[in-house]
């Protein structure tokens, strides 16, 4: 079946198996890696994405779901060839090891960052509990989301 | 003819329905009762990508109006199958059923929170599922609907076993009808972490001084969750009361033992927290 979907603030069009996910139709399909695969049954987040601005795991969503629908992956966060701040982030703290679980949890980050500017830690907690980095990096990460929050803030 | 997730050849017998309206999804659920609903997904996804179930239909509830959000009808609320639990934690809504906003907040993460449904919890009735033990102390009933009409039945009643419910199938669960006890209540759960975690046992307590009524719901700690009540006086017996009447198995998450221990010590820390 055919579905259309905006991505990334464009209009993408493609064929699917009905019973495929959507995190399936943006690798395969779209040309759009950065969500990664893992587990494929929600319990990781590297598959998070914004639909209609919510944040999901894309493979819990059949791409049929998203037909008509908005949607924001991890390639969609830089503008104008300039990182995102959670990106920056990221990168400045070195919240980075295999890198596995970073487009997830920048998606995650910058999710709730939109919602809560200043988040506490226990806030930041609660909002990356779908996130998992087996490499354990979770200091880092925790750098990188208050030096985000900050950097927003100021 | 394609090859799809795991390398694995699927049929290209799938389908996806998706209606735009109540009246529309029920009389595709009539023509196909084989086919499966799917409304959040986070249980049917991971059905899918394992290759677990393979159904010919799909009827994706997403686009039908009638079954999103809550309302108020007549001093009842009427909570949509296509609520979230995001939604159930937030707002109004929190404050009117808070034991629901707290079991709410223990399911998943919050992506499976943003898409997971209380609609998709009843249908599932997992003997785990986290919205249940809240919506049994509330008497919740769970409205379905069919082409034939309407009908309505107890939540008690709609959970028949472990994963089984009592949609008939032609049949789809449209809401769930509570009249709020405004009574202090609270939700506990038992598990390795505070997300992303199934429960090994939980509890739903509510101290109701309008009908001078404990009572209290459990969940995976029996093939249904199920509701136990007690005059308000006998709080000193409730908890024990409360163990005595579940009836765990030993598994992967827990024993038997375990969980009938934890369901005690549950019990008397939310007697604490809506007695006091």
């Amino acid at each position: 079946m055919r579905i259309e979907l905006t991505v990334n603030g464009e209009r993408r069009e493609a064929d699917v198996w009905a019973g495929e996910s959507l995190l399936y139709t943006l690798r395969e399909g779209l040309g759009l890696p950065g969500s990664k695969n893992a587990c494929e049954q929600g319990e990781c987040g590297s598959c998070s994405v914004l639909l209609d601005g919510q944040l999901v795991c894309a493979c819990l969503v059949l791409a049929a779901q998203a037909d008509g629908h908005e949607l924001v992956t991890v390639e969609g966060l830089a503008e104008d060839g300039r990182l995102h701040r959670v990106q920056e982030a990221f990168v400045d703290a070195g919240a980075v090891q295999c890198g596995f679980c970073t487009p997830g949890l920048v998606v995650a980050t910058a999710a709730l960052l939109e919602r809560t500017p200043e988040p506490t830690d226990d806030e930041i907690r609660e909002a990356l509990s779908g996130n998992l980095c087996r490499c354990t990096g979770y200091a880092k990460i925790f750098d990188a989301v208050r030096a985000a929050a900050a950097g927003g803030a100021s | 003819m394609c090859k799809r997730q795991g390398g694995m050849d699927y049929p290209a017998r799938v389908e996806v329905l998706t209606p735009r309206s109540l009246q529309e999804a029920l009389a595709l659920k009539a023509e196909r009762p084989d086919a499966r609903a799917i409304q959040g997904g986070t249980d049917l996804m991971v059905e899918l990508n394992f290759d677990r179930a393979r159904p010919e239909t799909i009827i994706n509830l997403n686009e039908v109006a009638e079954l999103r959000g809550w309302s108020r009808e007549n001093g009842s609320l009427r909570l949509g199958s296509g609520l979230t639990y995001t939604e159930a934690m937030e707002g109004e809504l929190a404050g009117l059923l808070p034991a629901l906003a707290e079991a709410s907040r223990t399911v998943g993460s919050p992506q499976i929170r943003n898409r997971g449904t209380i609609g998709g919890n009843l249908g599932t009735a997992s003997p785990a599922g986290d919205a249940l033990p809240p919506l049994l102390v509330e008497d919740a009933e769970v409205e379905l609907a069919s082409v034939r009409g309407e009908r309505s039945l107890p939540l008690a009643d709609f959970l028949v076993g472990p994963k089984r419910n009592a949609l008939g199938e032609d049949e789809l669960i449209v809401a769930v009808r509570i009249a709020p006890s405004g009574s202090r209540q609270t939700f506990m759960k038992v598990g390795p972490r505070n997300a992303m975690v199934i429960a090994v046992c939980s509890l739903a307590v509510a101290a109701d001084r309008e009908r001078g009524e404990l009572r209290a719901a459990y969940g995976s700690a029996g093939p249904v969750p199920a509701l136990i009540a007690a005059p308000l006086d006998e709080r000193a017996t409730f908890a024990e009361r409360v163990a005595g009447a579940a009836s765990p198995i030993d598994d992967v998450r827990g024993t038997a033992a375990y969980r009938r221990h934890a369901l005690r010590v549950l019990a008397a820390r939310a007697l604490e927290r809506v007695l006091t």
